[in-house]
């Protein structure tokens, strides 16, 4: 039976614990950098030193440590990009810009356990050579922003940054940098014109990858909150023991945001695809299940960007059998293990692991409406297909919710939605506002239909010309 | 508009405390213009409310076009070309939320202080106490439906906790 397993909230809400650097400090925290920032070089067979930063960077590529953010890209393969070569200073943000729709795991890290990301992020930066480094919190957190000014404070004074950190002679600084209400900012190359003074339109890949061309044309590194707070658990226990928890290739623990219809919504720390769906929404020591009288409608997995899952559908997916040949398993939506690979293979995503649940009180149309709305305002207007394209969804959908609909909007949605993603604008914005469209319109159409038709025929029962089908006499006028 | 004939005449008085503030927080970054951000905070922090003056002030001390701290102004929602309300409400209008009421909230909101519902964007009370408009999702979608009073946070704000929300801003 799956269980909670609480490796980053192992503290977070435990009684008495405070955020303050006393009760870090008195739970063992700091030590883990310590322990990196003196930890002696390694003789390889060949003769040659493999330095500490090298054998931290190893051990998170051993761990099989995935961004936490939205992506689940290897960590280790994205350090690895880093131009350690070009004599230009490299940068480390910490990405706190926490705004996916369904959201709110990296707040309960930084609102309740700020010294964590810190030294989390004072390894990373040790491991990457960075001496500068900021976190891009959300303007609307204002309590964290000042949270995590006063913890940073509290680490200069004790020495966990700042000059020649612990003895170590490894200088580092770090600065709290608020942004304003956009939702932008959480891309990465949008994040980085943002922290440097701009408006925050993502940049074009190639070619600016972070890793070359990031803050000021320099190597960065950007990584989740709780993608930092992973690396210290790496380094404290060892890249095996970490890729030890979860399943293959789906390593370590996620914190899981459950909200929706469900009795206790919530965050939950789980080892990655050790949960399923089902366990997560109706499990008592989770979500606890649906309102008396309520039947599950829908599921968003990953944030709102996800594709959405209706009840009762029903996927292929890849296992092996008894003697490792590989067999398509038939698996219930609910029965999809809580991991990236899964999640993938069953086309949606865990995204940043945000699981939105919706029982069959829910006006599926209303509930895409709300969704695209979001998309409509947040789309930073840099692409023409991505700016046009989800106001235009948008406003369909609006007409869809407030008796204007038309019997053809379904499709006219999809057609739209079609014509936003695959390499048409700069950034994954294409993609994420389309795929709730797409995969709403797809697998709810009959009520996206049937709201269009029953618009149609009031209208028309109400003598109202506009709404009446063409006829010859208006087609020669 | 920004007339370039103004930019010698200052109205913008920056207490000295602001000015510290901000040299602190240019002092943060390789390049001046990188503060950008955090100086509108700060001004708006202090004022309320960013003014074309306040942009030439912050022109001035990061070295840039006002041109450049106007387009940003004009970009972010948290930022304020105008002044608000005294207490601002800002109720989360995203899917969980609005799961969770955020919709009759706004409108319990809107009816009880005198504002329609309906309109698009923030709206101010006559009196100047109360803005009150909807932002996108606010990352705390577990306690739903939240809002935000000024930088103070609500969760799982029920009708009777807003009225008691509303009723201690004087």
């Amino acid at each position: 039976m799956a269980q909670e397993y609480k490796l980053i909230l192992k503290h977070v809400d435990a009684p008495g614990y405070g955020r303050d650097l006393d009760s870090y400090l008195h739970h063992g925290g700091y030590q883990t950098l310590g322990k990196a920032l003196h930890m002696p070089a390694r003789d390889l067979p060949d003769g040659k030193k493999m330095t500490a930063q090298e054998q931290i960077r190893e051990e998170v590529k051993i761990s099989g440590l995935r961004g936490r953010g939205g992506a689940g890209f290897s960590c280790g393969l994205k350090w690895s990009f880093v131009d350690r070569k070009s004599g230009k200073p490299i940068y480390l943000i910490c990405n706190a810009d926490e705004s996916e729709p369904g959201t709110f795991k990296d707040r309960q890290i930084m609102y309740k356990d700020p010294h964590q990301l810190i030294e989390g992020m004072a390894i990373a930066c040790f491991a990457n050579d960075v001496h500068l480094a900021y976190i891009y919190i959300r303007g609307e957190m204002v309590d964290g922003a000042r949270i995590l000014n006063e913890a940073l404070r509290e680490a200069r004074a004790r020495n966990f940054i700042g000059r020649n950190i612990l003895g170590s002679g490894y200088d580092l600084e770090i600065h709290v940098h608020r942004g304003a209400g956009a939702y932008i900012c959480g891309e990465e190359t949008g994040l980085i014109e943002s922290l440097e003074g701009k408006r925050p339109y993502p940049r074009i890949k190639p070619p600016y990858f972070p890793a070359v061309l990031g803050l000021w044309m320099c190597p960065t590194i950007v990584n989740n909150v709780e993608t930092l707070c992973n690396v210290k658990h790496i380094v404290a226990m060892g890249g095996n023991e970490f890729a030890k928890l979860g399943t293959p290739n789906n390593t370590g623990t996620r914190i899981v945001s459950l909200s929706g219809h469900v009795r206790k919504p919530g965050y939950y720390e789980i080892e990655v695809g050790k949960a399923t769906m089902r366990e997560l929404i109706f499990d008592p020591q989770f979500g606890g299940g649906l309102r008396d009288g309520r039947n599950l409608k829908a599921v968003i997995p990953g944030g709102s960007s996800a594709k959405v899952f209706k009840a009762g559908e029903k996927f292929k997916l890849k296992k092996k059998d008894a003697e490792g040949r590989e067999i398509l398993v038939e698996t219930d939506m609910l029965d999809l293990p809580y991991d990236f690979d899964s999640l993938a293979a069953a086309g949606s995503m865990s995204g940043s692991s945000a699981i939105i649940v919706m029982d069959d009180s829910t006006d599926i149309v209303e509930a895409l409406a709300n969704v695209s709305e979001f998309y409509a305002h947040e789309s930073c207007g840099q692409c023409t297909p991505c700016r046009e394209g989800s106001l235009w969804m948008s406003k369909t959908l609006h007409r869809l919710t407030h008796g204007e609909g038309r019997a053809g909007d379904a499709d006219y949605l999809l057609k739209i939605a079609d014509n936003i993603p695959g390499g048409r604008t700069i950034c994954a914005f294409g993609e994420a506002c389309s795929w709730p469209v797409q995969s709403f319109v797809a697998k709810f159409k009959d009520e996206f239909v049937a709201k269009g038709k029953a618009d149609e025929e009031r209208r028309a029962g109400q003598g109202n010309e506009l709404a009446k089908a063409p006829t010859e006499a208006a087609a020669h006028h | 508009m920004i007339n370039q004939n103004n930019l010698n005449v200052m109205s913008f008085n920056a207490s000295k405390e602001l000015e510290a503030e901000v040299d602190e927080l240019i002092s943060h970054y390789p390049v001046k213009r990188a503060a950008s951000l955090m100086v509108l905070h700060a001004i708006q922090e202090k004022f309320g409310w960013i003014s074309q003056d306040a942009i030439l002030w912050a022109a001035r001390k990061l070295e840039l076009p006002p041109i450049n701290l106007f387009e940003i102004l004009t970009f972010y929602p948290m930022l304020r070309q105008q002044p608000m309300g005294r207490y601002q409400i800002k109720v989360c209008r995203t899917l969980s939320c609005a799961l969770g009421g955020a919709y009759g909230l706004h409108r319990h909101l809107c009816d009880r202080l005198g504002l329609d519902a309906h309109a698009h964007g923030p709206q101010t009370t006559k009196d100047g106490r109360f803005t009150v408009e909807f932002v996108e999702c606010l990352a705390s979608c577990g306690t739903a439906p939240v809002m935000m009073c000024n930088d103070h946070f609500h969760e799982g704000v029920t009708l009777e906790k807003a009225d008691a929300i509303t009723s201690a801003c004087k």
